[in-house]
């Protein structure tokens, strides 16, 4: 048996089919993985992502330590409730993982990591904390429902107190602010429009009653993982680890190089492989022939070598199959995948596959 | 049909004429003497949506218990086996554009082959509905 969230009751009651993810039993689908997937990118759907981990950093020098503990730079948060998307590198560039920062109020920090890495991350994020005398208070008796989809917010707002609702309501993508002891943010992984809301535990199960009442469908990880795929974010253990810096996951976009001085983990190592050149390139694939890519395919790309695939699957929204791939430099647009010993043709795309609903590739 | 099939779900009434694997494939004989041959409820309820059916071709020969087909769902790919030896005289060409067929109607209009046997059906190791029902009972200890 593994850790259960608080919200357990609730997916045995709705049907679900429950897996072991990260050492959580989590539900992968109600019912059909499909419509779960289309409820997302047409109206709303939710799900519970209590098994992530939450990070809270307090202290004079916090900010200090996080431009130094993460490669993206964290002083871009201009104003409390500001939130930016990061790696947390080793000094070889390897990913330890990637988070999310959020900056609170009086120079507290909140981060929200991945619950496979979670021993790990707190291991080197309190090591290093040490020495800039960072209070790291890990936020476990937090609940996390993420709300997503074109009418996901207007669903939700109905469920937050008027006193906060009309600020909730104009939060910009990537901002987040309190509504009583509610913490809602304006970010997800889907590709849509919508929130993740941090509550205490105690609440989950009401919120998640009323928003199935407000017409939010319940959604498995299942989904969350071609809705995550179409949008072309990445997951980590499969499109990234230790063994691969974010320059070869298409993460550089990241990686905050400016100001020069700023000394973060991992930056020398960063710096010598965009020096030494031959990249990998991280890239969309779209499967011209019959089948389905899968992580760990071969892609065998003419005069340059073959790469793998790190995430790929059905795209319900395309009724094709896409792909993230890591493919040698100066790899072609066109490429093999090695399907069980069959080599079909794929196309290296550009991404996201499909934002906000609509198809970005042509197909 | 692979682990991943270990769970619940086995509210569901089985077909009784028809014989069963452990690989959560059935069997149907038919009049002809050849056999329809098909994934389970409870695997496709497993596999979840399916999205691309990989058949094997008219005239194959098929060693039982050979990988004979490959479903793969919105979750996994995974392997049908062949529950007896034959030859492929048939296979379900709809699947190919609609293999969610198998998802709505495991046991008709989701059927994958048809085999004729070259061994006799009765010594295959084959089950019948009550002790295929004991054995999806089984996993769910």
């Amino acid at each position: 048996m593994g850790l259960k969230t608080p919200l357990y009751d609730q997916h045995l009651a709705a049907g679900a089919r429950m897996v072991d993810f990260g050492g959580w039993d989590m539900p992968v689908n109600y019912g059909s993985q499909k419509e779960e997937h289309h409820a997302v990118r047409r109206d709303a759907g939710m799900f519970d992502v209590s098994h992530m981990t939450v990070v809270d950093l307090g202290g004079q020098r916090t900010l200090d330590f996080l431009r130094y503990l993460l490669a993206n730079d964290v002083s871009k948060l201009a104003r409390p409730g500001k939130a930016l998307y990061t790696c947390m590198l080793r000094e070889d560039g390897g990913i330890i993982d990637d988070l999310i920062v959020y900056r609170l109020d009086e120079g507290n920090y909140r981060l929200v990591v991945n619950a496979a890495t979670r021993e790990k991350d707190l291991d080197w994020i309190r090591r290093h904390a040490q020495d800039f005398g960072v209070h790291v208070n890990e936020r476990s008796e937090l609940a996390m429902i993420a709300v997503q989809g074109p009418r996901a917010r207007e669903r939700a707002a109905t469920l937050i107190d008027a006193h906060w609702r009309e600020q909730a309501l104009a939060l910009a993508p990537f901002s987040a602010c309190y509504a009583g002891e509610w913490f809602v943010a304006r970010t997800g992984y889907t590709g849509e429009d919508g929130w993740e809301i941090l509550l205490p535990a105690g609440d989950a199960a009401q919120t998640w009653e009323a928003l199935l009442a407000a017409g939010v469908a319940p959604c498995g990880l299942g989904a969350r993982d071609t809705l995550r795929l179409e949008a072309a974010m990445n997951l980590y253990g499969n499109d990234m680890d230790e063994s691969v810096s974010p320059l070869e996951s298409g993460l550089e976009w990241t990686v905050a190089w400016e100001p020069a001085d700023r000394d973060f983990i991992g930056r020398g190592a960063l710096e010598a492989q965009k020096a030494a050149g031959g990249l990998r390139r991280f890239v969309g694939l779209l499967l011209e022939d019959k089948g389905i890519l899968r992580g760990h395919q071969r892609v065998a790309v003419d005069g340059a070598g073959d790469g793998e695939i790190t995430s790929g699957g059905y795209s319900p929204t395309l009724d094709r199959s896409i792909a993230l791939a890591r493919l040698p430099a100066g790899a072609q647009e066109s490429a093999k995948v090695d399907i069980r010993g069959r080599l079909a043709a794929a196309r290296v795309v550009p991404t996201p596959f499909v934002r906000h609903g609509k198809v970005r590739i042509d197909v | 049909m692979q682990d991943i099939l270990n769970g619940d779900e086995n509210m569901s009434e089985l077909p009784g004429d028809l014989l069963y694997t452990k690989e959560h494939e059935w069997l149907r004989k038919e009049n002809d003497g050849s056999v329809t041959v098909g994934i389970t409820d409870h695997a496709q309820s497993a596999l979840g949506d399916l999205v691309y059916v990989e058949l094997p071709e008219i005239d194959q020969e098929l060693d039982a218990e050979g990988e004979m087909a490959v479903v793969e769902s919105v979750k996994a790919a995974s392997d049908v086996y062949a529950p007896i030896a034959g030859v492929v005289v048939e296979v379900n060409e709809e699947l190919s554009d609609d293999p969610e067929k198998i998802n709505a109607d495991p046991y008709g209009d989701g059927w994958i082959v048809r085999i004729q046997p070259s061994a006799d059906v009765d010594d295959a190791d084959l089950m019948s509905p009550d002790d295929y029902q004991s054995f999806l009972d089984d996993l769910d200890d």
